[in-house]
């Protein structure tokens, strides 16, 4: 599947500003984004509900342009998964059979066969109001999925769904994909859906890709600020270059804290700035002295230890300028003593903190 | 303070019954006693002056009788015919009421509905008999337009009849109509849309489905006030009209004949009652769920 130059406007909002990207067979591509950037509109186009101001469509070379969503070889699974009440949960699957002409012994057999492969044999003749949250999840994947789209389309399918079985079903989601080599096309504003679940990842922002990698990537080599900061977590300072030094830069806060990190793009000395240092590549110690030797050293002081078990964090503000900076704390239990206002010393690799010039916007 | 909860046992059926009281009232007063004396008239016949005798003859007669036996079946199924065609013209405008006006032009179409019936259905009824005698306005302009040589009288038709029913049912029909469309979620018509399915698979497969109660409240309610309809048929249908009301009115007031215009009245309350069971059966609905989705 690709797009090319896609454009969608809204009055005088731009939706979908001139995207392109493709798609790889039997891929899971996600595309993740803060709500209102453009993502569903994005989606829509793909399964055919609104057409595009510009651009085309192609899936499985064939341009999409001007055709129905009843046409088109793909099929989407709603975020209120949209599941006919009206229905038996087979006769939801056999649906789209149906619609294709298929026998009636035939649809049975084959639905029945689906329901199988999603773990719900035997479900047929029940009602969808008698199903569970993820079973009917399944139902909806499976009534998809039984026509054998070349590409199924995801909205946000585990929005509606409790915290402990969207992690159950990002697990099962991800099984499915592989089983049925299908290409999935998933939108959510869940970071973490989006990382666990997928073989490349678009982020996207006001309408554009800010940028399209595997999830590594977009965790350990974000290429723009909004990236580093909406892909995980992320400390965020914000100051001056005052040395380019090969690709690392060194920077100043406007109240005087300076650290270096690895430069991504261009910035002249003199420029505004942004560093991104993740919480778990910084390093605690009681002294300096116990830090590792080739990192730049930095002390502050506990304001709150955050347990949250295996992700726990101490959020500490630096001694000089008392701006607040997270540090994962290691699985050890090695600094679980810590207390409020104690002073600490900590560092971090610069080659793996990422600085970019600032957006537009931001002041040092 | 203390006293308080053991009061509310014996309190709540006694508020509940003085809450009822007034509809207890009127449902004994003016619908149950006056059906129990005419049900009571129904199966007497006159044997002498002030003298009565309970029999069948009443209703005898109706069977005897051809003409009131063909003005009975006639009025059902023009009955059913208006209902089906009120339903037809209603569940457009229910469907662009509901689903594609938005906002302030989905309101303004209802009120479109509302308007006429803020216009008493005599006065109603007379206007349109206006537009369509033979000197009225359409015949006149079919004349100017060439399509007849002579004013044609569209009066006193079935036709005539039937549009005259349907105007006076329409709001009945849309409003049950749009409550139940409205309920429709439109991820399902797109869903049902993405699986394939085409624009009548969609209204058959789901929108049908869904809308049933409304659609079968309104049939119900349509169908009852025009089977019970009497001005409209009367003005429209003039003589021809051939309506079942105007047999029981007849026996009432010009005939004198109570006893058999209650028994007109009680055959009609059996049609009506066996058609409604009828339609829910062959609808597959229940009577209490479609009430209560309405």
């Amino acid at each position: 599947m690709a797009a090319e130059r896609l454009v969608k406007r809204f009055a005088d909002h731009l939706a979908v500003d001139s995207l392109s990207f493709s798609v790889q067979r039997g891929s899971f591509f996600s595309i993740l984004g803060p709500s209102g950037c453009g993502k569903t509109t994005l989606l829509r186009m793909i399964a055919g509900f609104i057409a595009p101001d510009e651009g085309d469509i192609v899936i499985g070379g064939k341009s999409m342009y001007g055709v129905a969503p009843n046409r088109r070889p793909v099929n989407m699974v709603f975020q209120q998964l949209a599941l006919f009440p009206m229905m038996s949960v087979g006769e939801n699957v056999a649906f789209g059979l149906a619609r294709r002409g298929m026998d009636r012994a035939q649809q049975r057999q084959r639905s029945n066969a689906m329901l199988e492969r999603v773990g719900l044999a035997g479900a047929y003749p029940k009602r969808v109001d008698e199903l569970s949250g993820g079973q009917r999840q399944r139902v909806a994947i499976a009534r998809s999925l039984v026509l054998e789209p070349t590409l199924l389309l995801l909205d946000e399918p585990l929005g509606a769904l409790d915290l402990k079985l969207r992690e159950h079903m990002k697990i099962e989601l991800k099984q499915l994909q592989a089983a049925f080599g299908t290409t999935f096309v998933y939108i959510t504003h869940d970071q973490s859906e989006a990382l666990v679940l997928s073989d490349h990842v678009a982020v996207m922002n006001q309408g554009r890709f800010e940028q399209i990698g595997t999830p590594q990537d977009l965790y350990y080599r974000p290429q723009t600020p909004f990236v580093a900061g909406f892909v995980g977590a992320n400390n965020r300072i914000v100051g001056r270059a005052t040395v380019r030094d090969g690709t690392m830069t060194e920077l100043t806060t406007a109240d005087g804290w300076s650290m270096r990190a690895l430069q991504y793009g261009d910035s002249a000395v003199g420029d505004a700035v942004e560093v991104f240092v993740r919480p778990e590549i910084a390093t605690l110690a009681r002294s300096a002295a116990e830090l590792p030797p080739d990192q730049p050293a930095h002390s502050g002081e506990v304001q709150s230890v955050l347990f949250d078990g295996a992700n726990s964090a101490v959020l500490l503000q630096e001694i000089k300028t008392r701006r607040e900076f997270r540090i994962a704390l290691p699985q050890t239990g090695q600094f679980s003593d810590l207390r409020p206002h104690e002073k600490i010393a900590f560092s971090f690799d610069p080659q793996r903190a990422v600085c970019f010039a600032a957006r537009s916007g931001v002041t040092a | 303070m203390a006293a308080a909860p053991a009061k509310t046992p014996g309190q709540a059926p006694l508020v509940l019954g003085l809450l009822l009281a007034p509809a207890l009232f009127w449902l004994l007063a003016l619908v149950i006693l006056p059906h129990v004396d005419l049900a009571i008239l129904s199966f007497r016949e006159r044997v002498g002056p002030r003298q009565y005798a309970a029999s069948l003859a009443q209703y005898k007669t109706f069977f005897e009788e051809p003409l009131y036996l063909h003005v009975f079946l006639r009025t059902a199924v023009m009955s059913v015919i208006a209902t089906f065609l009120t339903l037809l013209l209603a569940f457009p405008i229910a469907w662009i009421i509901a689903k594609l006006a938005r906002g302030r032009a989905g309101s303004l179409l209802f009120i479109v509905c509302l308007i006429p019936f803020w216009v008493s259905e005599t006065v109603r009824t007379l206007g349109w008999m206006i537009l369509l005698r033979e000197s009225g306005v359409l015949p006149a302009l079919l004349v100017k337009l060439g399509l007849a040589s002579v004013p044609p009288e569209l009066l006193y038709r079935d036709a005539t009849i039937l549009v005259g029913l349907v105007y006076t049912s329409l709001l009945f029909m849309v409003v049950p109509l749009v409550t139940a469309l409205e309920s429709l979620d439109n991820s399902l018509i797109e869903a049902a849309y993405d699986l394939g399915a085409g624009g009548f698979t969609i209204l058959r497969k789901i929108v049908i489905p869904h809308a049933a109660p409304g659609i079968t409240a309104g049939c119900i309610v349509v169908f009852m006030l025009t089977l019970g309809n009497y001005l409209t048929p009367t003005l429209l249908g003039g003589k021809n009209s051939q309506w079942f009301t105007e047999q029981i009115y007849t026996q009432f007031i010009t005939r004198f004949n109570w006893e058999q215009g209650a028994a007109f009245g009680f055959l009609l309350l059996g049609l009506s009652t066996a058609l409604v069971v009828a339609g829910l059966k062959i609808s597959g609905q229940q009577f209490g769920d479609v009430m209560r989705r309405t």
